[in-house]
């Protein structure tokens, strides 16, 4: 992986500190924002709606869920391609992002749903009379937003620090986490939860007051996802470059030298792991106002392993490379299941097999090599 | 904490005055550990047994401060639990091992051992081998190792040159931007080495540091070693007799778990029960 290009190059006798990126990584940077600040509203926006040029709501909705996913990539990344722990939970912390969103959501409905009462549709069915009391302040958006981040931060908190304290690694720690999101799938999947059962949360109206499906806010709200995705691409860059990264990457490689050098695993992993279910939370409360619903199979295991691969796909240990994972593999997946919805299954595992034979370093790995050797 | 006493008394002194124990002649002060009657490790009738086997028989050991200490025996002398119980790996059944005056090594946990200033190198070199031998050095540096003073640690001058100075000691200034994997094995050994050194110990343990060396290299780290010696207190455990008798200044002959003769290396070659230990099997 990419540990060794983090190091400090001899030039003219004296070492350079690292940068936080190239000039030439500044460049593309700018070229991205440009293309999703500016091109993107413009396409979608300005030009009009017959124009060959014009992006459809389908396209921005599709490119706007794919930039959540590559928000999660990244978190992968961090804890996986650089920290060395593979994670096939994150599918669980995305979704309680997502519902902690949806809670909002659901309340901003108001009186406009189908029985046209002060509680949502799915409990008026169940003839619940008020809200759970973890329903609570859901109507306040900045209380909502509080919920994304602090509870999939303090499950990944309290879980990291009980299996990392028990020293759990590798295949086991994979397999703990696999169980936990599943375990936490068939909790939603009742109905009693309240969370709406196998149906979820859906049929929003309005966020913030502004109706859901408008193309102003859908542009909006893809605009926000964007600057999410490169502010979290930036601040992932800072900290693989800090002393901190190098110390995880450590850890992936020679865990027992990190401790005899003095420094305590536990905390670095549990900072990291935390702050990617951070991550991952904000990614999905992004994600469910844009995609329209959010139900119990975000969190099935199944969702959790893609997002592996889509991290795998791209390249571990370089943040850009599963972010654009992600766009390759979901944009492929959004073509197959259409074209041939029954074979999408045996393409993504192939993918994977092909990528674990042949691009070890995925993606990132192939353009990294071709700049290397000209 | 036992040596807490000690520790601001010696924190008073100037830095320079412990570097280096030749200097200040006799009373050698060290940051944490006292070693004012000159020892730095003393280890008294120390025995450790496993399953009715004992590894150490009532060993005791006296190492001065600045010493550069070799330790050699046959296979199962007890060398390996000696460090062991040093570096509180292994909890002796009897006796006492104390790290100057004060700090007593059978109370404290290993992580607290290696804080208080004795470094250990094992047999087999682990280095991080996706870093560079720069990184290697810059993340044993003795610093604050929490989270987030890790996360806004900056390389400052004053660590920089610390880095650079021990690249020169440890032979690799000519490497410092290659990845540690690149390395020769006897480069990882000196490059554990000086990670070592980058966390500022006041004992070395050295176990086997020459096995699988180069001749060339088996030379260098004697050189290496030599000029250790004085600023660290070393203890070097070796099976190499050639390599033992270019470095040693005072040698330990341990068998069945006790000392059977300490002095020069001219001393040991003549010693009659060393001859017939050594060569008697």
């Amino acid at each position: 992986m990419t540990g060794t290009a983090f190091a400090p190059s001899h030039a003219a006798g004296e070492l350079r500190i690292l940068q936080l990126l190239s000039s030439g990584g500044w460049s593309l940077y700018g070229l991205a924002a440009l293309i999703l600040f500016v091109l993107f509203p413009l396409l979608h926006l300005v030009v009009p709606v017959d124009s060959p040029f014009h992006l459809s709501d389908y396209w921005i909705t599709l490119f706007g869920k794919i930039m959540c996913y590559a928000i999660v990539a990244l978190a992968m990344d961090l804890i996986w391609g650089y920290t060395g722990i593979l994670s096939l939970g994150h599918g669980l912390f995305f979704a309680l992002g997502g519902y902690s969103m949806g809670m909002y959501l659901m309340r901003s409905i108001g009186r406009d749903g189908v029985y046209q009462s002060d509680l949502p549709d799915f409990m008026v069915f169940l003839d619940w009379k008020k809200y759970p009391w973890y329903w609570s302040f859901t109507d306040h958006f900045w209380y909502a937003a509080a919920l994304v981040i602090l509870v999939p931060g303090l499950l990944a908190f309290v879980f990291g620090f009980f299996a990392f304290r028990s020293r759990i690694k590798g295949v086991y720690f994979s397999i703990i986490t696999q169980a936990l999101t599943y375990a936490a799938m068939l909790l939603f999947f009742r109905n009693d939860t309240g969370f709406g059962g196998n149906n979820g949360f859906t049929d929003f109206k309005r966020v913030l007051g502004f109706p859901i499906t408008a193309p102003t806010t859908r542009m909006a709200l893809f605009t926000v996802t964007a600057a999410t995705l490169l502010g979290f691409l930036l601040l992932a860059r800072w900290i693989v470059t800090s002393k901190l990264g190098r110390v995880l990457t450590a850890i992936r490689d020679a865990e027992s030298r990190v401790m005899f050098s003095g420094y305590n695993p536990l905390y670095f992993k549990l900072f990291i792991w935390t702050l990617s279910a951070v991550i991952c939370g904000i990614a999905g409360a992004l994600y469910v106002p844009q995609v329209g619903i959010i139900n119990p199979s975000e969190m099935s295991p199944a969702n959790s392993i893609e997002i592996a691969i889509w991290t795998a796909v791209g390249g571990r240990g370089t943040l850009v490379g599963p972010v654009f994972g992600a766009v390759v593999v979901n944009l492929g997946k959004s073509w197959f299941t259409k074209a041939l919805p029954e074979y999408w299954l045996f393409a993504l595992g192939l993918l994977f097999i092909l990528v674990t034979l042949f691009l070890p370093r995925g993606l990132a790995g192939l353009w990294l090599s071709r700049k290397r050797s000209p | 904490m036992a040596f807490t006493k000690a520790l601001t008394v010696s924190e008073s002194a100037p830095r320079e005055q412990w570097d280096d124990p030749v200097a200040s002649g006799a009373r050698v002060l060290t940051s944490g550990v006292d070693t004012t009657h000159r020892g730095i490790l003393y280890i008294e009738g120390v025995s450790v047994s496993f399953d009715g086997f004992k590894a150490l028989n009532n060993l005791s050991l006296l190492v001065d401060a600045g010493e550069l200490r070799c330790v050699i025996g046959p296979n199962g002398a007890g060398k390996t639990t000696m460090m062991d119980v040093i570096t509180g790996k292994t909890r002796p059944d009897a006796g006492s091992a104390f790290f100057g005056q004060t700090i007593d090594l059978t109370r404290l946990s290993e992580p607290e051992i290696a804080d208080a200033g004795i470094g250990r190198k094992f047999q087999k070199p682990t280095v991080f081998e996706r870093h560079s031998v720069f990184e290697n050095l810059e993340l044993a540096m003795k610093t604050d190792k929490r989270v987030m003073p890790t996360l806004r640690a900056r390389l400052d001058g004053m660590a920089r040159d610390r880095i650079m100075r021990t690249l020169e000691t440890i032979k690799l200034a000519g490497e410092a931007t290659r990845p540690a994997g690149m390395l020769s094995h006897g480069q990882k050994q000196w490059l554990e080495i000086g990670m070592l050194l980058m966390q500022e110990p006041q004992l070395l343990l050295l176990d086997e540091p020459v096995a699988g060396m180069s001749d060339e290299e088996a030379l260098r780290s004697a050189e290496l070693f030599v000029s250790l010696a004085g600023k660290y207190t070393l203890i070097v455990v070796e099976h190499d007799m050639d390599f033992v008798a270019r470095i040693a200044q005072k040698v330990t002959v341990l068998h069945e778990g006790s000392v059977l003769a300490e002095g020069s290396m001219d001393e040991i070659q003549g010693n009659e029960q060393v001859i017939e230990v050594f060569l008697g099997r």
